[in-house]
């Protein structure tokens, strides 16, 4: 275990609201939660999360079940309102949605071909001619254009959830937010859509935010890994591997331990 | 491919046993086991539909009677078709509603036929209203159902992504409780049928029921028969085009995917 990593990590916790530029490259704020909770009756579920996130960052939430995590994100999408604190977020740009929200399960509609899907992101922002073409290139993207006519019911898992991935990116939001997207899916069909995931937001530069309880995959995709237990950042840590990330490389699983360390340290 | 397959891929295979069926009646007909009284052999029966055919008697009583039948049902299926709809996107409406629906829907609605010859007489009036209350429940029950069937996780997915009320509906729940309502539709074909049948043969003065009954005072077996034989063919033809209607909008279905 290195020191270097466990000392940033410790300084970060202490000011979790200081905002952070470590390897920014623009320094653009994409969003910030400020001192943010969220109650359901007399369930606190989070409990003042401060969290600045800057654009274009590739940011992993860990945590056990039931730690806030999907709430969080929910909140970050506008399917929640907070309780108290608030929620900002960067100068919107014309043209691209705000923030796309990709599920835990694919939520195709069936009674639409898998390109008419797609258009579905485009809801309100292109015609129907345009909706279409923007949704073909975006299949190309996922490697399903031969697929653009066909039902969703013939599709793989795997394949559906890569439509729901071309649905919400076709409209370039600015930021992704992913509830454990890959979370249903074989450990191979897994490793190839984190590199799919990983190859388009090299490419469309947007936000990422993914909710996992898989640790490895937050670690060979983020740039940073906050971790949430009993409703509070528990951990904000950088993970400064230079991509492309190799699978079960030394470096990777040494920040993996640092991080299962601090998840089961404090139950 | 068997000889066997291959006609159930045509759809031959169905219309093999009420062939069978017809071929033995004839045949029993013929050797005077069933007595001509009791029941007709079918080339009587084909005779009869011939004559009465040439006469012209045949083609407006099944035209009077398939009018009805399609008003009613267009009268009873839209009322509720609608009331389905808005007892399943409004809670306001179907706690007004559901209640009062649910207790009459309880009551046979053949049943109300006195008390429909009490108010309407034994004009168009009350053979419609039968009809349009007969197919109102099949239709009512199945859209209601259809639409609260419908993935509250698509709903939420069509919010996030922006859908309007309007596209919302078109393009998430509509489609949706589509196979629900088909459902309610091909039951309320057969609720038709009978209905009107029934409605027909107790009181009227014209259609396919009013030709049974005035073949029975005169005897006529023959007509009787076919009469109820055409009862079975238009039954059938309404099912059919039910299905057509089904496939061809449900093709997203696994259920109606070839192969």
């Amino acid at each position: 275990m290195s020191a270097a990593t466990l000392t940033a990590a410790r300084s970060l916790i202490a000011t979790p609201a200081q905002a952070r530029t470590i390897g920014s490259v623009e320094g653009r704020r994409a969003f910030a939660f400020k001192e943010v909770g969220k109650r359901f009756g007399d369930k606190i579920v989070l409990d003042g999360i401060s969290l600045d996130v800057r654009a274009g960052e590739f940011l992993a939430v860990i945590g056990k079940s039931g730690c806030g995590k999907s709430t969080l994100l929910r909140l970050l999408a506008g399917l929640e309102r907070p309780t108290s604190g608030s929620l900002t977020f960067g100068a919107a740009e014309e043209g691209h949605s705000r923030t796309r929200f990709m599920f835990q399960e694919p939520r195709l509609l069936p009674w639409a071909s898998v390109v008419k899907n797609v258009e579905i992101g485009l809801t309100g922002i292109a015609g129907v001619a345009e909706a279409r073409q923007r949704a073909l290139a975006m299949l190309e993207e996922v490697g399903l254009a031969d697929r653009a006519d066909e039902w969703p019911s013939v599709l793989s898992g795997g394949q559906k959830q890569r439509v729901a991935l071309a649905r919400a990116l076709v409209g370039q939001p600015q930021i992704l937010a992913l509830d454990e997207p890959l979370g249903a899916l074989d450990a191979l069909t897994r490793i190839e859509m984190q590199q799919l995931l990983e190859r388009i937001w090299l490419d469309q530069k947007f936000t990422a935010v993914l909710v996992t309880h898989d640790v490895g995959e937050a670690v060979a995709l983020a740039d940073r890994v906050v971790v949430i237990g009993a409703g509070r950042i528990a951990l904000d840590l950088d993970v400064p591997v230079a991509r492309p990330r190799r699978h079960g490389s030394a470096e990777l699983a040494h920040i993996e331990g640092t991080i299962l360390d601090r998840l089961f340290s404090r139950a | 491919m068997s000889l066997a397959t291959r006609l159930a891929r045509n759809g031959v295979a169905g219309w093999l046993l009420p062939a069978a069926i017809i071929a033995g009646w004839e045949a029993a007909a013929r050797a005077g086991l069933i007595p001509a009284n009791v029941l007709p052999a079918p080339s009587a029966v084909a005779e009869a539909f011939w004559r009465l055919t040439l006469s012209g008697e045949l083609i407006r009583d099944i035209g009077v009677s398939t009018l009805r039948a399609l008003s009613g049902f267009a009268i009873g299926g839209s009322i509720g078709f609608v009331l389905g709809l808005a007892n399943g996107l409004s809670a306001l409406s179907r706690g007004l509603t559901d209640t009062t629906l649910q207790m009459i829907r309880n009551i046979p609605h053949l049943a109300l036929i006195p008390l429909v010859i009490l108010w309407f007489g034994i004009d168009e009036e009350a053979k419609l209203f039968l009809v349009a209350l007969g197919v109102f429940f099949p239709i009512y029950v199945n859209t209601l159902l259809g639409i609260q069937s419908v993935d509250p996780q698509l709903v939420e997915m069509g919010r996030v992504y922006g859908l309007d009320r309007r596209a919302l509906f078109f393009r998430v729940i509509l489609p949706g409780a589509l196979p629900s309502i088909f459902v309610g539709l091909r039951y309320a074909l057969g609720i038709m049928w009978l209905t009107l049948i029934v409605a027909e043969t107790i009181s009227a003065s014209s259609g396919l029921g009013y030709m049974a009954m005035q073949a029975r005072e005169f005897l006529l077996i023959d007509v009787v028969v076919l009469s109820i034989l055409i009862y079975a063919l238009l039954g059938k033809l309404a099912d059919s085009l039910a299905r057509l209607l089904e496939r061809l909008s449900l093709g997203w279905h696994p259920a109606f995917q070839k192969g």
